[in-house]
């Protein structure tokens, strides 16, 4: 208990080591993490969440690196999480988005992580909302979760941001590839980035034209589309502005609150399920005992499903109700119990 | 429950190439060997300072910092490293790793500033692999 608190108490107070080693825990889903998150949610909610998605080689790492260094020039602090695929082969991954963001080293008002999508359709989306919590928590002023948006769980990943810009280059035929990818109903601003590049302007064309198709109701956002050169940092300030735009709109809508009730909905409903999928796996007793009644006495599989689920919700009352001290939390023995819960 | 512990982890390491040193070919193929090995390589990208790369392997909370040099420059942008690092609030969990091109005389002297293995230009992707591994895991035990 004390141990959660002053863990949350260091990533508030904006420790670096703090926040590092708690973005590990989230992505390890270490016993003991949800406690930790449960305090920070408390404590967060003051920052901008910026989504920047788009195709690969976009520019989008260099985009977020100018957008950092305009925000920080605004005197605003930056978190920034950068989502990579992990090999679908070795589960390995190269992180490269960092080479990109070299001119923001050396500033504690950035802070930057990188994380691999490490193949679990569900897991990911949960980590970057808790860990776009724990640089809410921090003080960060703006996070951006940076994803490649492709994949289901990428576009996932991207409902945890309040503003989400996402990114096309000219002549790649990137409309319709985002239109494919159900990227244009995720967007609530388009961005033309290497605009010096020939065919911008038809780029931006294609896009307006798209968007024209499902004009906004009177009060709804509209869609906006801004050109950038992210290499020079030509139009990073209206692209700031734009999303500056888009958070007093969610404020002053109601669409922010709205959001925000369907990201704690996503929080809630993957919590519960953790609860329930702890006791439905080989080795917990409940669990085995269903199955040997099943398959050796003839048991009734649906009737053997309904009890492991109430008794897996009543226990997992019980454990909450006991204490947040996970029963394993020696701290040598709680990490292979972490990952075998992955 | 079953799990071999740490090794189901993906290993977090972190490859930089620091100073005037422009040649990134070895480490490029380091890093491809490490992913293929099923481990998250975060590389920093070329001539870093000591500053930016510690601050980095701090932030990304990685296993181990690998530290690639063919420019001769090893002793005093390692000794560097290491005052970096004494100023931290808290020791970093993770193991500094020392690649490239290096007289074996120095090899000693690295050792002694903290560096925790020496591995030189012949050595072989499965002991780059093998020795990360090992010290991936005392890391993750300092978690």
């Amino acid at each position: 208990m004390t141990a959660t608190a002053s863990l949350a108490d260091r990533v508030v107070a904006g420790e670096q080591a703090a926040i590092a080693r708690l973005l590990t825990r989230i992505e390890r889903r270490s016993p003991g993490v949800d406690e930790v998150i449960s305090a920070l949610v408390r404590r967060a909610g003051r920052a901008h969440v910026v989504g920047v998605t788009g195709p690969p080689g976009g520019g989008k790492s260099t985009l977020v690196s100018a957008l950092a260094a305009q925000y920080r020039r605004a005197g605003r602090t930056v978190g920034i999480i950068a989502v990579d695929p992990s090999s679908v082969l070795s589960g390995g991954a190269i992180l490269g988005d960092r080479i990109r963001m070299s001119a923001l080293a050396g500033d504690a008002g950035v802070f930057i992580r990188s994380i691999a999508t490490r193949g679990a359709p569900g897991g990911l989306p949960r980590a970057a909302l808790d860990a776009v919590t724990t640089l809410d928590a921090a003080g960060k002023d703006v996070v951006v979760l940076e994803t490649v948006g492709v994949g289901q769980a990428e576009v996932d990943v991207i409902t945890a941001a309040q503003t989400v810009a996402v990114v096309s280059v000219p002549g790649m035929g990137d409309a319709v590839q985002a239109s494919k990818a159900g990227l244009l109903e995720v967007a609530d601003v388009h961005v033309v980035n290497k605009s010096d590049r020939d065919g911008a302007a038809r780029t931006v064309a294609e896009l307006t034209d798209m968007l024209r198709l499902a004009p906004p109701a009177p009060g709804q956002w509209q869609v906006p589309v801004v050109s950038t050169v992210a290499a020079t940092g030509e139009g990073v300030g209206d692209l700031i502005e734009r999303f500056d735009g888009h958070r007093a709109w969610l404020a002053d809508s109601g669409e922010g609150q709205r959001r925000a009730r369907r990201t704690t909905a996503a929080r809630i409903r993957w919590i519960a399920e953790q609860l329930v999928a702890d006791r439905l796996r080989a080795g917990h007793p409940d669990f085995d005992r269903a199955v040997d009644e099943v398959t050796e006495r003839g048991g009734d599989p649906v009737a053997a499903a309904r009890r492991l689920v109430q008794r897996g919700l009543g226990a997992g009352a019980e454990d909450a109700a006991a204490g947040s001290d996970p029963p394993d939390s020696d701290p040598a023995g709680s990490d292979p119990e972490g990952s075998a819960r992955r | 429950m079953s799990a071999p512990g740490a090794d189901t982890e993906p290993i977090r390491v972190m490859l930089a190439k620091i100073g005037l040193d422009g040649h990134d070919r070895g480490v490029r193929v380091v890093a491809r060997a490490l992913r293929d090995a099923g481990m998250e390589v975060i590389y920093s990208g070329l001539h870093r300072s000591p500053e930016q790369v510690v601050e980095s392997a701090v932030q990304e909370d990685v296993d181990v910092l690998g530290v690639s040099l063919l420019s001769g420059a090893h002793l005093p942008i390692f000794s560097r490293i290491f005052e970096v690092v004494a100023q931290l609030p808290e020791p970093p969990r993770f193991a500094i790793v020392a690649g490239g091109v290096m007289p074996d005389e120095d090899c000693e002297a690295l050792r002694r500033m903290g560096v925790a293995e020496v591995l030189g230009q012949d050595t072989t992707p499965e002991v780059i692999v093998a020795t990360v591994r090992g010290l991936a895991r005392e890391a993750s035990a300092r978690l």
